[in-house]
């Protein structure tokens, strides 16, 4: 992501101070330590012109959740102004159309990750991104259904998130790579591939839109 | 059969997906059929402001709940019908006890009821001796199984038309390769010989207009018609969320509430009954009695939060676009209400205790609250549930503490990246399954491959 926002002429910081959006805290029922997550995040972004994360998931808490959690006050109101997810950042700010042509030929798979979907509104930007470089993006029937990570419900309830993650595994059309823009969905999809032996490449939508720029 | 509460779901569920892949087969096949369905028929209509009308309609009720169950029951009772009230199951399965008493009742016939499934209805008049029959295809299906409802609308969507063959050459006598049609036609002349030996009917209700005292029914077999009609006595099971404060409210609720269950306009039959049979009508019972159900509903009205869930419509469409519930059906719940409404009914309805881990049973992916007709919002109500597990020290210590460390480290970045570091460098593949929470992960997955370095790592050396 960073050799992709150098590579359009933006200047990348990356405070060092960044840890944890809080998510994981808010989402097991927890909100004073999601909370304090959340400041610490406020403080460590305060002075970015624009916070784009490579990840649908971690924006839609920052821009979603952060009101009701820490409170609507400038703070807070300012930084949800300014988050967004990568696709999204680079459509409707930069306003991109092509990024190169480096993905000609390739089939690929786009999984909608179901907070950049569903909380940010996500939808057509990557599939844009993907196919101004060329890529053919396949048609997946369950493209839009969860892949079963859900944070830690990944890990309370094992089998029937691996049961979501084979649905999405066993519907997959005859692609080149699948790819989405949240980190978690692709640890899910590329731990179950891998268990399972399936072979499929799962990458990261950054990645795939750098080889849409290199190669 | 019948179900034994919702704490077992994860091991329910682990079984359900490891030994009968073919029920995950029938229910995804058939909650995607559902959901394409409600997708068409929302997009005939202006289905946004439906919503919100309904959500208002139901959130106004909610807050004058008395009022309108008393107006409910003045108009039911100048009707001639007579209005019981059911604190408990308990409650409710005595008034019926009573019923039966007082008409010497041997053999009933059942109408589709969630309710009744809540309550326990068959169990109770089979112990008093009664012959109880459900009319509904698919509840007549899982009654001859022994099994309990996989889904609100759909009770047998669990099984395959294949089952159904074999149950019918077995019960009914149909020839094994019989065709659908052919199933349907054995089931109907099973059911009439019982309709007309029936001595008293049992129903739910889709909704109750309070100005009118009128319930009503959506149906699609016409067998809740003649269960309402044709015996001499009718027990109508209302929970009291049910209600609805006018008839003309009713027309758009039951169009919206098909739409949204099974794509369909309005359902095939739709039953409006005020009271018994009038001196001037041929049709009807001579008695009907309507016994209006708590069960658990106050309590959950009580809550702060989660009383929104009473808007709900038993529409099920929530279960059917559902990940979670498309892996398993209802059974591994434990209870009567599954998929996303009945993780986030449960807790208030049964107790939080004794609803864990349901409001787990969810990776929050936020499907359900885009198909809702009357806007719950679920995925909240399923982190408030969480919150509130947490709160009263029902969810496993490892998990809290180690979230509360988590919380404390990332306001100390040194501190986290050198966490992470540590993380990278456990050797997973190994060990990984001894661990909390990375066991349950490594149980079903491959290892995730670290990087040498972390992201800042590479940052602070330079991306080239």
């Amino acid at each position: 992501m960073v050799r992709l926002l150098r590579h359009l002429g933006i200047d990348v910081e990356v405070p060092e101070g960044q840890t944890c959006c809080g998510q994981p805290a808010y989402n097991s029922g927890q909100p004073e330590e999601a909370q304090s997550m959340a400041e610490h995040t406020l403080e460590v972004f305060a002075d970015a012109e624009y916070v784009v994360l490579p990840s649908g998931s971690c924006a839609g808490m920052m821009r979603c959740f952060y009101p009701g959690l820490v409170g609507s006050d400038a703070r807070v109101t300012s930084l949800v102004e300014r988050t967004y997810e990568l696709s999204q950042f680079l459509r409707t700010v930069l306003e991109i159309d092509s990024l190169g042509s480096g993905l000609q030929g390739r089939r690929v798979a786009y999984h909608h990750g179901c907070h950049a979907l569903r909380e940010l509104g996500v939808k057509d930007e990557p599939v844009a991104l993907l196919a101004g470089c060329g890529a053919e993006v396949v048609p997946w029937e369950a493209d839009e259904e969860c892949c079963g990570f859900g944070g830690l419900f990944s890990a309370k309830l094992p089998e029937v998130s691996a049961a979501m993650a084979d649905r999405k595994i066993d519907t997959l059309p005859d692609v080149d790579f699948v790819t989405s823009t949240d980190g978690g969905c692709l640890l899910q999809l590329t731990g179950r591939g891998q268990k399972r032996g399936t072979g499929t490449e799962f990458v990261h939508l950054a990645s795939a839109l750098w080889r849409g720029v290199t190669r | 059969m019948s179900f034994s509460g919702p704490t077992n779901y994860r091991r329910e569920a682990a079984k359900a997906i490891r030994d009968k892949p073919e029920v995950r087969d029938s229910v995804t096949a058939a909650t995607r059929t559902f959901d394409a369905h409600r997708v068409h028929a929302w997009g005939q209509i202006d289905a946004d402001r439906w919503r919100d009308w309904a959500r208002d309609v139901k959130t106004h009720v909610l807050t004058h709940l008395d009022e309108y169950l008393e107006q409910a029951e003045r108009q039911l009772t100048s009707n001639g019908a007579r209005v019981h009230w059911a604190e408990s199951a308990d409650d409710a399965l005595t008034i019926l006890g009573e019923i039966v008493r007082e008409h010497g009742v041997k053999r009933v016939v059942k109408a589709k009821s969630m309710l009744s499934e809540e309550l326990g209805v068959n169990r109770h008049l089979e112990g008093l001796g009664v012959h109880v029959r459900e009319t509904d295809l698919g509840e007549y299906i899982i009654q001859l199984l022994d099994e309990p409802p996989s889904h609100i609308v759909g009770p047998a969507i669990h099984r395959s038309v294949d089952d159904c063959r074999k149950l019918f050459h077995e019960r009914l006598g149909t020839p094994l390769d019989a065709d659908p049609d052919e199933l349907a036609a054995a089931a109907r002349d099973a059911l009439r010989a019982e309709f007309l030996a029936a001595d008293l009917g049992i129903s739910g209700a889709n909704f109750l207009a309070a100005d009118s005292g009128t319930i009503a029914l959506i149906e699609n077999e016409g067998n809740i018609r003649l269960s309402t009609s044709l015996p001499r006595v009718h027990v109508a099971f209302v929970g009291i969320e049910k209600i609805v404060p006018r008839l003309e409210d009713v027309s758009a609720f039951l169009q919206l509430t098909s739409r949204a269950a099974t794509g369909q306009p309005i359902g095939n039959f739709v039953s409006l009954i005020q009271g018994p049979r009038r001196s001037d009508e041929v049709d009807g019972p001579e008695e009907v009695h309507v016994v209006l159900v708590d069960n658990g509903r106050t309590s959950l009205l009580a809550d702060e939060a989660a009383w929104e869930a009473l808007r709900c419509v038993r529409c099920g469409a929530c279960l059917n676009i559902c990940p979670v519930y498309r892996q398993t059906g209802g059974h591994p719940y434990g209870w009567t209400y599954s998929g996303p409404i009945g993780a986030i009914i449960a807790p208030g309805m049964l107790g939080l205790k004794e609803a864990l881990p349901l409001p787990h049973a969810s990776s929050l992916c936020g499907a359900c609250v885009d198909v809702c007709p009357v806007r719950i919002p679920i995925p909240e109500l399923l982190v408030h549930w969480r919150e509130k597990a947490v709160e009263q020290g029902l969810t496993p210590r490892v998990e809290t503490v180690g979230l509360k460390a988590y919380a404390k480290l990332a306001r100390r970045p040194g501190l986290f990246s050198a966490a992470g570091a540590v993380l990278r460098r456990v050797p997973l593949g190994l060990g990984g399954r001894a661990l909390p929470v990375l066991g349950g992960w490594m149980q079903e997955r491959s290892a995730p491959k670290s990087s040498e370095k972390s992201f800042l790592q590479m940052w602070k050396e330079g991306i080239e």
